[in-house]
């Protein structure tokens, strides 16, 4: 074993990398459910955004398209999921698992003719001045767009639902349905555009994997990256801020083990493997003492009478 | 303009039409995905539900019917007592995994043993195996509050790479000249869950299922523990006042559906698998939730949509080697079919009228 071959440099950016897709796909999750609907498709709608960003990217050799693509990727199969929580009033928890089960088959159905192909490089911004510092430049400016835009995601989610009206009646679409449609708000249609907007974000995360981490397609790929994202959300007791603290633990415990595979540590790469779920279970365990943050609308069937 | 108005029962009809008709509109929809990729749909779709029964081969494929069907009906019948007490159990197949580690394991351990108690020792540690692997999410959600659905998933990879580990490592044939994968069960008499009667595909888990449907009925209809899981499920307030412990009602129904999906996956591993290997599980686990939804959560309809996931499974491979369907496609076909049935459940528990304008 030699750990002196991890340099600790390289270490921080690449958990930045492995920390994007997830932190993405949390905080389109999050404004769902602060919308009061709890969607378990975010894996399901990761692997659609990978596939459909991964086939756009090659056949166009533009990643940025690839990138727009997997965004109305994993938006038009969460229309799937509103159009059956919404409209058929289904149950929130088996519609996003049949959302997961026929992402997965629709993935690898698209996905066949992609098997071994390499995307196009999506390229790293290069700014000048900021990256040539010697050890922050690497670490917080050699990133490509999808890294600052995730970051700047996390900031627009936070001032939105804090500071503007329309976060504060998403809010308390989220927190009590009943209240604000007597209110006269319109909670289905609220509640559309945040599951929309979740899979769109899940797509692009799942797009960062199959373009950026990866990058290439396999079947199954994200892995549960999608379910380590639901976690996130609980983790973060539903605030931004603390879910972009929570991607950075994730992207740091999977660099870490893969970095450690590398190194030929003494233990097996399978139980090295294991990390990032044991730890998200660990973590889930320690946070979920604190259960007052869950909106109170989380997963019930919203049906006006009247 | 439409309206829905709740109704004061779920309607008796429709629990029993919706899932025939999202059946039948996933053979449409089904039909449309496959002419979109270039087959005859008609053909196609024929292939999936008539070739396996009817067709000229049925003789070999009637059979597998019983071997796919056993391992969906054993987990999805644990899945849908949880389900029905809103205890949600994802994870079954990383229990049904497990369960194939501990089950085949104490085979493995005993080799070349030839005593008549090997095979039932294997079911034991078999059901144990995935007991255990369920009592993780369980007692994490009891002691700590900690969501069951994203453990018990999480616990999937963890399986998934556990079973990795043991196909190259301590489970590995000594004799395998090297290949991963564990000694062929099927070559060990006395830990062999071999046909009961030759060319039916009646194996030792077709009869475990059986029981289980029996079991699962008695329990929902007739026990106390069957009303508290119905109760808990549709009135959890009204259940904590009548005495219901909830802590002890999770326990139980992770208990008891880790324990099926780890029988499961110990008589797929000694029979129709016959060994560890890396690619052991194929995603039966998840396949039961579809089973369990699609049977209504009712034994009785569990076992006949194991039997037809079943069939969707073989007639699946039988149009992929036919008519060169991607597998991709069945899977997506599954999917589908779990849609329309939430779909279309919504005539269950709604009536559609129509509104009147009313003039103000």
């Amino acid at each position: 074993m030699d750990l002196s071959s991890i340099n600790p440099v390289l270490l921080l950016a690449s958990l930045i990398v492995a920390a994007t897709p997830i932190l993405v796909a949390a905080i389109g999750e999050l404004v769902v459910e602060r919308a009061g609907v709890l969607n378990l498709g975010v894996e399901g709608m990761m692997i659609t955004g990978a596939i459909c960003g991964f086939a756009v990217a090659v056949e166009t050799g533009s990643p940025a398209l690839g990138f727009l693509a997997a965004a109305a990727g994993g938006a038009a199969l969460s229309g799937l999921f509103a159009a059956l929580t919404q409209f058929a009033l289904a149950n929130q928890v088996a519609s996003g698992l049949a959302l997961t089960l026929f992402g997965l088959g629709l993935s690898s159905l698209m996905g066949q003719g992609y098997v071994g192909v390499k995307p196009p490089a999506t390229p790293r911004l290069d700014i000048p001045l900021l990256g040539d510092i010697p050890v922050l430049g690497r670490v917080v400016f050699g990133h490509d767009l999808v890294v600052y835009l995730g970051l700047a995601l996390v900031v627009v989610v936070w001032a939105w639902l804090k500071f503007t009206r329309a976060g504060l009646v998403l809010r308390a679409v989220g927190e009590n349905h009943d209240a604000a449609h007597a209110l006269g708000y319109k909670v289905v249609r609220l509640r559309l555009l945040a599951i929309g907007f979740g899979g769109a974000c899940a797509g692009l995360g799942g797009a960062y994997i199959s373009l950026v981490r990866v990058p290439q397609w396999t079947e199954g790929m994200t892995a549960g990256a999608g379910w380590i994202a639901l976690a996130l959300v609980v983790f973060a007791s539903w605030k931004p801020g603390r879910v972009l603290l929570g991607a950075w633990l994730f992207g740091g415990v999977t660099v870490l083990q893969l970095n450690l595979q590398a190194a030929g540590i003494a233990i097996p790469v399978e139980y090295l493997s294991m990390s990032p779920y044991l730890i998200t279970i660990l973590v889930l365990v320690i946070m979920s003492a604190d259960r007052s943050r869950a909106p109170a609308s989380l997963g019930r069937i919203f049906h006006a009478s009247g | 303009m439409l309206r829905l108005e709740r109704r004061p029962q779920p309607s008796r009809l429709w629990t029993w039409l919706a899932p025939l008709l999202a059946v039948l509109a996933t053979m449409v929809a089904g039909g449309l995905l496959f002419a979109l990729l270039g087959k005859n749909p008609y053909e196609a779709v024929a292939t999936i539900f008539w070739e396996p029964l009817f067709g000229e081969f049925a003789s070999y494929y009637r059979p597998q019917l019983l071997v796919k069907g056993a391992p969906l009906v054993l987990i999805g019948i644990g899945l849908g007592l949880g389900f029905r007490a809103g205890i949600w159990n994802i994870g079954a197949e990383g229990q049904y995994i497990v369960g194939a580690l501990t089950g085949a394991g104490v085979g493995l351990a005993v080799y070349p043993l030839d005593a008549w108690f090997v095979f039932p020792l294997m079911v034991i540690a078999g059901a144990l195996g995935g007991w255990a692997w369920a009592m993780i999410p369980a007692l994490l959600k009891v002691r700590f509050g900690t969501n069951e659905i994203l453990v018990s998933l999480m616990l999937v990879y963890v399986a998934e790479e556990l079973l990795a580990a043991m196909a190259l490592g301590p489970m590995k044939n000594p004799e395998g000249m090297g290949f991963p994968g564990s000694r062929n069960l099927q070559q060990y008499p006395a830990a062999h869950n071999a046909e009961i009667l030759t060319g039916t595909g009646m194996h030792w888990g077709v009869v475990a299922a059986l029981i289980a449907v029996i079991f699962a009925y008695v329990l929902l209809g007739r026990h106390i523990l069957g009303y508290h899981i119905r109760l808990s499920g549709q009135a959890p307030r009204a259940a904590r006042f009548a005495g219901v412990r909830p802590a002890r009602l999770v326990l139980t129904c992770l208990g008891i559906s880790g324990a099926l999906a780890g029988l499961a996956g110990m008589f797929e591993v000694s029979g129709p698998a016959g060994q560890v290997s890396i690619d052991f599980n194929v995603g039966y686990g998840f396949t039961a939730i579809i089973v369990a939804f699609l049977g209504r959560l009712h034994p009785a309809g569990i076992a006949l949509a194991g039997l037809l996931m079943a069939l969707t499974y073989i007639g699946g491979e039988i149009a992929q080697s036919n008519l060169g369907l991607p597998a991709a496609a069945i899977q997506m076909f599954q999917g589908m079919l779990l849609f329309f049935l939430l779909a279309v459940d919504l005539f269950t528990n709604f009536r559609v009228r129509l509104r009147k304008t009313e003039v103000a």
